[in-house]
Parts: structure tokens; sequence; C-alpha cells
């Protein structure tokens, strides 16, 4: 077995979660450290096939140069797009700020 | 006579043709079996009386203008709540959407009213479709209509229980890893995961983009096969999709039922036949009888072995949450769905990370954080890298096999139904659940779900499923063999719904 992985620790699942936009809590994270731990151990298994020459498969059913005719199509109307959206302003999707304010 | 909830969708249209009875006599019969037996199943999110009524009264009015009708025109639906719906709220089991009305129709919706099938709602289940049980819905769980303490499989489990409890012939459900298959089993009913591109992937709240793929759930082959008919075919608006109309399934289902596999080559899969345990035995009793059952009907029985099957789950588990963490990098907060924390105080980012936070469920949080590491720096060739490599050595596998034999089979799940609750808080016990399923998913073959038998190991007498692959864009062959079996399987010992317990006042 491949041994590429040390043990997860509480601080590497809070830098997953970081990246992954996730807010998460204290409580969470002690669960989810030892939940990872297992299923990261169980996926592993996947080291101890060789396959080294092996080409990687994306796609189960391969295809290649997918077009389509050039011709204009109807896209989804504006406020039918909007009315789904949490905030709305001057018919744009309205964000919080970005940047700090003393920036 | 049978009430019009129980009648086959098959034969359900024939009325609507003939004018024995009325879509909206049909429909209206469909949305009081919902009403009398969905407080206990919860098979259903939403309930669109409204709409299933206009839909059912347009087909009664094309039918006295004489047009013509589609072999489904009038036959009630229930839809998975992954697949979206102009106008009818979508949620796909989540928090983050809950509210959320889709400014489109998927094209499996579109192809589903262009047909005249009649969609009574939207179904239960896992959030995002990440799940074994429906369990994981934000919402409630769904109850197995032969034991409403046991869950109806998942992820679509609103679709198995809501056509296992008569309260639709047909349903819609999205398979990643076996979330048609294994419902199908483990509620006694029909479901088929087709060839990865035969359906089209268009207006699907995507999971796994190499994995997902929506397909039909009945009472019979044959309705199951009418349904993969009417959503099969290519699609532009999906660029995954097979430019090919694919085979006919309903000839193949109809040749099917007349009992004949002489000459038909099926093979056993030695590794999804439980030599290392963990498969209960009701279930392998029942795969075993299913086996003579076929080899009765004149199929050629061999046994074929498909080493690379074993690593499925780890390889499966590993480029599902890697795809699921990009492809929920979509719920942003910004376009649809949830905000939270929008205060004036906290930045664009802080208010994704919060919203993320509340509107996700604990499963989906593991698998985005399990793909962001096996795509992390460092760990993507040991990881993700190595279960694409993985997966190539399965397709493989499935070619040499196929170069013998004409079908697979095995059970399509180790476990019958089991106890709501019982698998929560341990997600490889879960996960197991997709043992026998999940190689035609990494591999984007076509699999069935046929019952073939039931078990009371773990209790009462509950249903289990005969899982036949095919090769890709042969599902032809998973219908004309599922309906011989089912043939002789009835004829033997009557349909398995026939013995589900009592839901309401009828059956």
């Amino acid at each position: 077995m491949s041994d590429t992985r040390s043990a997860l620790t509480r601080d590497e699942v809070a830098h997953l979660a970081k990246l992954a936009r996730l807010a998460v809590t204290d409580d969470e994270l002690n669960v989810f450290a030892e939940q990872l731990e297992v299923i990261l151990g169980a996926v592993a298994r996947v080291g101890e096939v060789a396959a080294a020459d092996i080409p990687p498969t994306s796609h189960a059913v391969p295809l290649e140069n997918v077009f389509r005719p050039d011709v204009l199509v109807p896209s989804l109307l504006r406020d039918d797009v909007l009315a789904g959206a949490p905030s709305v302003e001057e018919d744009r999707f309205r964000v919080p700020q970005i940047l700090g304010e003393e920036e | 006579m049978a009430a019009l909830f129980e009648l086959t969708a098959a034969d359900t249209a024939a009325a609507v043709r003939d004018g024995s009875v009325s879509a909206v006599e049909v429909a209206q019969a469909h949305l009081d079996r919902i009403t009398e037996v969905d407080g206990d199943v919860k098979a259903f999110l939403q309930v669109d009386a409204v709409g299933a009524l206009a839909a059912a009264a347009a087909v009664d009015a094309r039918r006295s203008a004489g047009e013509h009708l589609g072999p489904l025109a009038g036959v009630p639906l229930a839809m998975k709540d992954v697949v979206v719906t102009k106008g009818l709220e979508t949620t796909a089991g989540s928090k983050i959407l809950q509210g959320w009305v889709p400014p489109y129709d998927a094209t499996v919706t579109t192809r589903i009213k262009q047909a005249g099938i009649v969609m009574l709602g939207k179904t239960n289940m896992d959030e995002f479709a990440m799940g074994s049980s429906t369990e994981n819905s934000a919402f409630f769980p769904t109850h197995n209509p032969w034991d409403l303490g046991r869950v109806p499989g998942g992820s679509s489990g609103g679709s198995s229980a809501a056509v296992a409890a008569f309260e639709a012939p047909l349903s819609i459900g999205t398979d990643t890893g076996g979330s048609i298959r294994q419902p199908a089993a483990v509620t006694g009913i029909v479901g088929h995961k087709p060839t990865y591109g035969a359906v089209s992937r268009y207006g699907l709240i995507a999971f796994s983009s190499s994995l997902d793929q929506a397909g039909p759930f009945g009472r019979t082959v044959l309705d199951t096969a009418l349904l993969h008919q009417v959503i099969a075919g290519h699609d532009p608006c999906d660029s995954t999709s097979i430019p090919n109309p694919g085979p006919d399934v309903v000839a193949a289902a109809r040749d099917g039922a007349l009992g004949e596999l002489a000459g038909v080559r099926v093979g056993i899969v030695t590794e999804l036949t439980g030599l290392n345990g963990g498969y209960q035995q009701g279930v392998l009793d029942s795969f075993a009888a299913a086996v003579e059952t076929l080899r009765g009907l004149g199929a050629d029985i061999v046994e074929v072995s498909c080493p690379n099957f074993d690593y499925a789950l780890a390889a499966y588990y590993l480029i599902a949450p890697s795809e699921c963490s990009s492809n929920l990098a979509r719920f942003d907060s910004v376009r649809y769905g949830l905000r939270v924390g929008d205060d004036g105080g906290h930045s664009l980012e802080e208010v994704m990370s919060l919203t993320r936070e509340a509107g996700f469920g604990a499963e989906v949080k593991r698998r985005i954080m399990i793909g962001t590491y096996a795509l992390s720096s460092g760990y993507y060739d040991a990881y993700y890298g190595q279960a694409q490599k993985v997966r190539t050595l399965i397709s493989r596998d499935f070619a040499a096999a196929f170069a013998t034999t004409d079908v697979l089979i095995s059970p399509t799940s180790p476990f019958v139904a089991f106890g709501i609750g019982e698998r929560v808080a341990d997600p490889m016990a879960m996960y197991v659940n997709d043992l026998c399923t999940l190689p035609a998913s990494l591999a984007g073959t076509p699999a069935i779900s046929v019952p073939c038998g039931l078990s009371d190991e773990t209790g009462p007498a509950l249903p289990v499923g005969l899982q036949i692959m095919a090769p890709t864009m042969a599902d032809d062959r998973c219908y004309r063999v599922g309906a011989a079996f089912e043939a002789a399987y009835n004829a033997a010992n009557g349909p398995i719904l026939g013995r589900i317990p009592t839901l309401g006042g009828a059956r």
C-alpha cells in the first residue's frame, strides 16, 4: 500500500474547509477529522494497483470536437434569471463588498 | 377491477388512448393515492396537483381533437428533485436551494412534457444525490413502503418509494454510483441506469459530471423501457450526449418477455459474489435462485473474473468527491439559492463560507473536503490521478468480460433495506451499499436492477435486486434479459409487489 499520507490533523481539516469555503464549527472539525481519516484510509487502496503505465480515464465515453451549428438561439431572459438570485440591484446580481473600506 | 393507481404505465396509456378512462381521472386517482399514503411514505418534497391536472386535461383535449397520442400519454410520473422544472421549485434535497424556482426545463423534463406524461411532483432525495438511503435529504427521510421503519435506498429514494407505494407508475431517478439501481432493488421495482451519454444531462443539477446519468423507474421492465425510450437520445445542449438514437429498448423488453434466452451468454462476476464476506445470505440465496431461473430460460451461464472491480469503491469515492468539490463551487451565494451573513460587516468571501456552512449538510461537506484533498497538489497523483487509472482498468475488465459474454450479472446491493438511522453515523457503512453498482458507473456502461426475490433475514420479507450489466450502448440487452427473467419469476412466484404490505386503505 502506498504510504503517501500521514494522519489527517485537525488543522489540516480546517485548512481544507477554508479552501472549500466552508465556515465549519469547532465541533464539526473534531467529527470531520475522524471521519475523513477513515474515508481517506479506505480510498487509499487505489494505491495498491500497479498502474504506472495505464492512461487515466476522465470520461467513460470520450467524444472529441463536439460542435454545434453557428446559429443564434435565445438565451434565458434577464428577469427570469435574476428572479432566483438572493439579492439584486439595478438588474444585476448584488454582492457583498469584495475589498475593505481602507483599500 | 384494479384501482387506476394499480395499473401498469402501458395499460394506463392504452386505456387513455381508447377512451375507457380520461387522463384527468388517472391523475386524480394518483393524487388521491398520494393524499392517502404519502403522510407515511414521504416520497414527495412537493406535489403539483394543479400542474398535473392541467397536463392531464391537455392530453384529454388532444385526444378529443383526434390527435395521435404517444405510448405514455396521460401516464403520471414522479420527478426526482435534482431535475430542473421551469416554474416548479427544485432543491436537490438541499437547504442551499430551498425556494429556488428554475427559469428553464431540463431536457428530460421537456421530453416528458412533450410525451404527454403527467408530472405529479418532485421527489425526495439525498442532498445533491450524495447517499444511499435518502436520509441525507435536508428536509426529511423517506420511508420504505415495504417497512416504514426502513430506508427506500438512495439517492433516488423518493422516486423508488413513490413507485413501490403505487403513488405513480413511473418515476425519474439519477444514478451516479448506483442511485437508481440500489433504490429499485430495496423497494422491489425496476430501475435502469442508461449508458453514460444516452440521456441528456442538461438541467440535471450536477454532482459528478463524468458519472451522473438520469434514468427510469417502473414496476415492470416494459414500463421502464417505455420511459427510457422517451428520455433517451442525442441533445445538442449536452456536449457529452452520444450523437445517435441508441437501441430500441421497448422492442427488447417485448422480445425478452417471450421468455427465450437460448444462446445468451450470461457471466457471473466472481468479484461481486461475496466471496470475501460482507453480503447478506438472503441476498446471495435470491441471486443463486435467479441464476438457476436464467439457466432454465436457456442462457449459458459462465463465471468471469473482473479483478479490478475490487478497487471500484476506492476509485469512485475519490473521483465522485473530486468532481463534486468542483461542481458545488457554483453555490457561492451570488446567483441563486441561499445567502447568509450579508449584513454589511462581512466580505463576499465570508458570506460565501457562511452560506455554504449553513446550506450544506454533513455528507456534502465531507465529500467536498475529500475532493479538495484528493485534487490538492502533492496528493493529486496518488489519489485522483491513480483513481482515474483504476477507472481505465475497470473498463478494460468489462471489455475482456464482454468478449466472452453478452451480459454480466450480480446482486444489485449486498443488503436489503436497512433501518432508518442504522448507518448514518458511519460514512463507510453507507458507502458499501454501492459495492456492486460502482463498476458500471465508472465504466459508463448500462445496468438494470430487476426484483429477484425476498429475504426475511433481517425481519420482514424484503426485496432483493438482480443487476444485469451490458456493454456501452447495448442497453437493449439489459431490458431483454430483465424482461425474460421477470416473466419467468412472475410465472413461478407472482409479482414481488403483490407481496407488499397494505398501505392506507388499499394496497
